[in-house]
């Protein structure tokens, strides 16, 4: 925090505001048009792309002095994905019987 | 018992040079700190923590919405495209151009720029409040479409999309809009405390609470409003843009 203060991050801002936009301007208009099964994953790529320039850059993580920040949020990160594929692997295979 | 108390003392003694006062260091520093850094490490590490609580506690629900999802998939896109996602690329723009101003705020807070931070924290909660308004908005139609969950709900005859001469099952089409209401509407009432933080916030850099040494709030603060935006990012392309194409 105290590390990267000589230079502005100003700029570095911008520019992620910007590609946010952006983002939010092509998931919006790809939205539209058929990519057939890849529409979903077209839209959840660009959402984690932006979710992930949130939280490096505009939530500090990419420079955060502790480690721990950088632990819990992969951490967060694992047990929600173990949320979502213990629920699956149960909705999933309950015709298989 | 006395082991503890003698420890405790021999901590304090380390970590405070005597005597135990607010005299020599930052009228902020609590005497548990062993310095302002650390203090505000332990701060936004505990917020860290919280939101991975706050992961999980929408996580339950979008788990909920990929498993009907899956299971109703034509009736979800009947009743997705219902909705307004002109309206709901809007909200994702104010709440986007939102982040950039609290990033602004907490760098202003840093930096000492006090005009900044005060303008910064007031354009934020000027978006906030369009983001609601234009839910709001969202939310009157969906009233006058009867298409709120409960008595009067009314989804009848409404072609699944890219199955000519099939109609959208109401009750799964219900559910689907259970899950909107309920997601967005938590996410909304989380935009409210975050305009609760924001106002406290304001008041603090007001009365010049916020130094470059102590501006753990407003980065705290900065913190919780982002993951609001991030809840939006991920509920804006599931609720409103999936089924777009069909």
């Amino acid at each position: 925090m105290s590390d990267h203060s000589k230079s502005s991050p100003l700029p570095k801002y911008f520019a992620v505001w910007i590609a946010l936009l952006v983002c939010t301007f092509l998931t919006y208009k790809a939205a539209y048009l058929d990519l057939g099964r890849f529409n979903a994953l077209v839209a959840l790529g660009i959402a984690t792309f932006k979710a992930t320039l949130v939280t490096l850059f505009f939530m500090h993580v990419w420079h955060a002095g502790e480690k721990l920040v950088k632990l819990v949020v992969i951490s967060t990160l694992f047990f929600f994905l173990l949320l979502l594929a213990l629920s699956m692997a149960d909705y999933g295979t309950r015709l298989w019987s | 018992m006395s082991d503890s108390s003698t420890s405790n003392s021999s901590l304090a003694g380390l970590q405070h040079s005597e005597p135990l006062g607010h005299g020599k260091h930052h009228p902020e520093l609590l005497h548990h700190f062993a310095d302002v850094q650390q203090q505000r490490n332990s701060a936004s590490l505990g917020m860290w923590v919280f939101l991975a609580t706050e992961v999980m506690f929408f996580g339950g629900l979008f788990c909920a919405y990929l498993i009907y999802r899956l299971a109703y998939f034509g009736d979800f896109a009947a009743a997705s495209k219902s909705i307004d996602a002109t309206l709901g690329a809007t909200n994702t723009a104010v709440l986007i151009c939102s982040s950039l101003t609290v990033v602004l705020a907490v760098w202003a807070a840093e930096t000492a720029r006090r005009t900044l931070l005060i303008g910064s924290l007031i354009l934020t909660m000027l978006l906030g409040l369009a983001f609601l308004g234009i839910k709001g908005k969202e939310y009157k139609d969906k009233f006058d479409e009867h298409h709120v969950p409960g008595a009067s709900f009314s989804f009848e005859n409404v072609p699944v999309p890219g199955h000519p001469g099939q109609y959208a099952n109401p009750q799964h089409a219900e559910i689907f809009f259970a899950l909107y209401f309920v997601m967005t509407g938590l996410h909304a009432l989380h935009m409210v405390i975050g305009l609760g933080i924001f106002t406290w916030l304001l008041i603090m850099a007001w009365k010049g609470r916020f130094t470059p040494q102590y501006n753990t709030p407003v980065e705290i603060g900065g913190l919780y409003w982002h993951f609001v935006d991030l809840i939006w990012i991920y509920l804006f392309p599931l609720l409103y843009l999936i089924d777009r194409h069909l």
